[in-house]
């Protein structure tokens, strides 16, 4: 049996494709893409919210795709337990809709980032990373303006005490570092995860570092945990 | 006819990279008295509605919903009626 992924499409997005080639030619699961005007995601398993520049990025990253029609159901499979990945612009979209706490900033350069980074596995016991290992360095490419990742105090304390955040961006041996920080996010934090643990954000694209003709596959270790997640549900 | 202008600002605990930036270059042309540069946005709009009151009660909302991030933003406005 197949897991049906929910790929939606803002006026903008422009990783949906490559989200769709992943789940299907990669992964060998069905993928379908999603306009943003529709009321409802359908009966899908995983909804994957893409990057891109969602209505230009206008006011604010993710500040007007927030309020697309499918975003009410979205929010509704959410809250029931749906399992969620916002890559870049899905993850600024996911802070604007409160899915997620904090909030993306402008780089710290003032710069749009694109380069291959390493992030660190600081979680593997989610959705997202049950086949990683803990510590464990995945290479896979950023291409952002707006990734700066902040949040108050209180709020990473509360992440980072419940295992909540899950990449951090690092060296390529593993080490965090200032150097190794693109964006100038708090506490190196690359990707995080909501209180249930369904709901992903992360600014590196997993999409991007899934196909072998690319030359790195490392993004599809988050793809292949989601699917596997699933397993116990399906036997 | 009311007439609303808002202001967006960065909340004073966040640092601005972009207003480092823009002073930078103030001191580049010589004005070295210049601190504290913070970038913002500027809304203007008009409302339609019943009297000043509500017209403000509108700025606010669609100030909180939509055009400030309360995470990272303040926001300011004033609200003045349009001369016919």
């Amino acid at each position: 049996m197949k897991l049906t992924f929910g790929i939606v499409v803002f006026p903008g997005s422009n990783c949906d494709h490559d989200a769709h080639y992943a789940v299907e030619t990669i992964l060998g699961q069905q993928a379908r893409l999603i306009w943003h005007k529709e009321g409802s995601l359908g009966d899908v398993d995983v909804v994957i919210l893409p990057g891109g520049f969602s209505y230009g990025d206008y006011l604010r990253c993710g500040a007007v795709a927030r309020f697309s029609p499918v975003m009410k159901d979205v929010v509704r499979f959410a809250a029931g337990g749906g399992i969620v990945m916002g890559i870049c612009n899905g993850f600024q979209i996911l802070t604007e809709a409160g899915l997620l706490p904090g909030v993306l900033l402008r780089n710290r350069s003032l710069k749009f980032v694109c380069n291959q980074v390493h992030i660190r596995v600081e979680n593997p016991q989610t959705r997202f990373t049950g086949l990683c290992q803990a510590g464990q360095v995945l290479e896979i490419p950023i291409a952002h303006g707006e990734g700066n990742y902040f949040a108050e105090p209180d709020t990473v304390k509360k992440l980072e005490d419940q295992g909540r955040v899950v990449f951090r961006y690092c060296d390529s041996r593993g080490v965090l570092s200032d150097e190794a920080n693109p964006n100038g996010s708090i506490h190196n934090i690359a990707g995080i995860v909501s209180e249930g643990g369904n709901v992903l954000g992360m600014m590196p694209h997993p999409e991007r570092a899934s196909d072998p003709a690319l030359g790195h596959t490392d993004g599809r270790k988050l793809f292949d945990s989601v699917v596997e997640s699933f397993v116990p549900a399906l036997a | 006819m009311f007439h609303s202008k808002i202001v967006v600002t960065l909340r004073k605990s966040i640092l601005d990279p972009q207003g480092k930036a823009v002073q930078h270059g103030m001191h580049s042309l010589g004005y070295d008295g210049v601190t504290n540069v913070r970038m913002g946005k500027f809304v203007e709009l008009e409302i339609d509605a019943a009297n000043k009151e509500a017209a403000e009660t509108i700025t606010r909302e669609v100030s909180e919903k939509l055009l400030a991030n309360p995470v990272m933003e303040d926001f300011s406005f004033t609200t003045e009626e349009e001369a016919r």
